[in-house]
């Protein structure tokens, strides 16, 4: 109950705190906004990158061509093996009659010069289409698969897909370290702020002291005061989340430059990154105001 | 009973300064004392030790069975709520009411509303500042302003009341009243210490006063055996 007490009158005294000490809080509030809107853009960005990356790495397909002449039961054996592959995703079984009905399918062309091939003229091979979890692996994927008795060839664009992996993962990583460094900097920035909003009211944790609140007392006013100029710091960062992505995604039509470059959906993504906004703000409020409030107790 | 007991209390400072030296003091419950002397021996630092502002670098203080002198950091607010303190230069929250100001006292510690705002009625009512509850202290006078961190110091009944130059910024007849009121509290069975410079008001009142010099007590006179002329000596 008493504890209770103490809690609401906590929460009374830090708006209390933040719009008697409005200029200060001001400066506080307009630290975090302006922070928090380049963090933002950094993670909107970086989780943008993660999303196309992700992607493209998606669509990377290995292809096992089998022999031309195999076998029913030879291709459902190979099957068989396959299944057996770790980091296997998905795979798909394309018979020569699927892969010339196909072709057959694509042009007028092969199809009048296809038909006037016999069954054993036939040079179209029976495939598997496979997909895998984890595309580092892919090239020892497919070394197991050539392995496979009956595979003749094996491609996934080797070479290529190495660089790509390995250009996308710079990419990525150098996203994440932007994205914590600046919300490194948003805490320090915001931390001294808040410092000097304290200092200014250093009167005031002397004389809590005096009449004899206890430190968790002194502090938990401060560290709420901190909470509260975090979430009002994040409002604008979270309308430009919101309007801004919305806008964007129309107005790009969902996608950069060329279809290949797919744009994440402003549903539920916005909202995600504004939920993460007000936690960083609160947050960073929170540990802003509680170190500069240590300083001036003696703990 | 003794409220206070210091024995053996020594402070010096990281600076190497030596505020007091070896410093033996009781004061029973219910006393009023002065503690006098010239700039810089120790009154200062003798009654910060008594509200744990400075902590004695050996010795041991004892108030109200709270040994302050191993009381940690953590811990002092155990003490501050004993204690009433009232300082030169009031301490007040300019931008909190006078009820405001005096009713933080009682909220940092948990009182519910009703008890509050009885108590500080009453305390408000004891230092004649009633009717300007709801001023701000930048609109009250200096007597008022010190009246109004009177009433802080005194809403939580209590036992002792520390007094660092209550009136060293007041006028003669604006300090008469302040002493006045510490004269009511006291009436009322709480321990008044109180640091000054005004011989005046020491004169007139004729209680205990300890003479303070270089760190040391170099005189204690009883109640009623003060006068000026002794004092002279010392100086």
């Amino acid at each position: 109950m008493k504890a209770l007490r103490i809690l609401s009158r906590n929460i009374r005294d830090s708006f209390k705190g933040v719009f008697r000490n409005f200029s200060l809080s001001l400066a506080s509030i307009s630290c975090i906004t302006i922070t928090l809107v380049v963090v933002a853009l950094s993670i909107v960005l970086s989780i943008n990158v993660n999303n196309f990356t992700t992607l493209v790495e998606k669509d990377v397909t290995i292809v096992a061509f089998l022999r031309s002449d195999i076998k029913e039961e030879e291709a459902i054996e190979i099957e068989e093996k396959l299944k057996s592959l770790d980091n296997l995703e998905k795979y798909t079984y394309h018979s020569k009659q699927e892969v010339t009905d196909e072709m057959k399918e694509s042009s007028e062309t092969f199809k009048s010069v296809m038909d006037s091939w016999s069954e054993s003229e036939n040079p179209l091979q029976p495939t598997f289409e496979v997909k895998v979890n984890d595309i580092e692996g892919i090239g020892e994927v497919a070394k197991s698969i050539k392995n496979i008795d009956g595979v003749e060839t094996v491609k996934y664009g080797e070479g290529m897909i190495e660089q790509l992996i390995t250009v996308f993962n710079t990419v990525r990583k150098i996203g994440y370290g932007v994205v914590a460094a600046l919300i490194l900097v948003t805490a320090f920035l915001i931390t001294n702020t808040i410092k000097i909003t304290i200092f200014s009211r250093k009167r005031e944790i002397e004389i809590m002291r005096l009449v004899g609140a206890s430190n968790l007392n002194i502090k938990i006013p401060f560290i709420l005061e901190g909470l509260l100029l975090g979430v009002l710091g994040s409002i604008i960062p979270i309308g430009v989340t919101i309007y801004g992505y919305n806008y964007l995604y129309e107005h790009f039509n969902g996608q950069l430059f060329s279809p290949f470059i797919k744009l994440v959906k402003p549903n539920p993504f916005s909202l995600q990154v504004s939920g993460l906004l007000v936690i960083i703000g609160m947050l960073v409020g929170m540990f802003g105001s509680w170190r500069a409030v240590r300083k001036y107790l003696k703990i | 009973m003794d409220l206070i007991r210091m024995r053996k209390v020594k402070k010096t400072y990281k600076n190497g300064v030596t505020a007091i030296y070896d410093l033996d003091l009781k004061i029973k419950k219910g006393q009023f004392v002065f503690v006098i002397g010239s700039t810089g021996c120790g009154k200062s630092t003798l009654i910060k030790m008594l509200y744990r502002e400075e902590k004695p670098t050996s010795g041991n203080i004892v108030v109200g069975g709270l040994n302050v002198a191993k009381l940690r950091n953590s811990k002092v607010y155990k003490l501050r709520r004993k204690i009433g303190v009232v300082f030169q230069d009031f301490k007040l929250l300019n931008k909190n009411t006078v009820y405001e100001n005096v009713a933080f006292a009682l909220e940092v510690i948990g009182e519910p509303k009703n008890v509050i705002h009885e108590k500080v009625i009453k305390s408000l009512e004891l230092v004649g500042l009633k009717h300007k509850a709801n001023n701000y202290p930048t609109h009250l006078s200096g007597g008022e302003q010190q009246r109004v961190a009177i009433a802080r110091a005194i809403v939580n009944s209590p036992k002792l009341l520390i007094c660092d130059e209550p009136t060293g910024n007041l006028d003669p007849e604006t300090s008469m009243e302040i002493m006045k009121v510490l004269l009511e509290i006291n009436k009322m069975g709480t321990t008044i210490i109180m640091v000054t410079h005004d011989t005046e008001i020491v004169n007139k009142l004729k209680k205990r006063v300890i003479l303070l010099d270089s760190g040391r007590i170099v005189k204690d006179f009883e109640e009623g055996t003060y006068n000026h002329e002794s004092i002279k000596n010392f100086k």
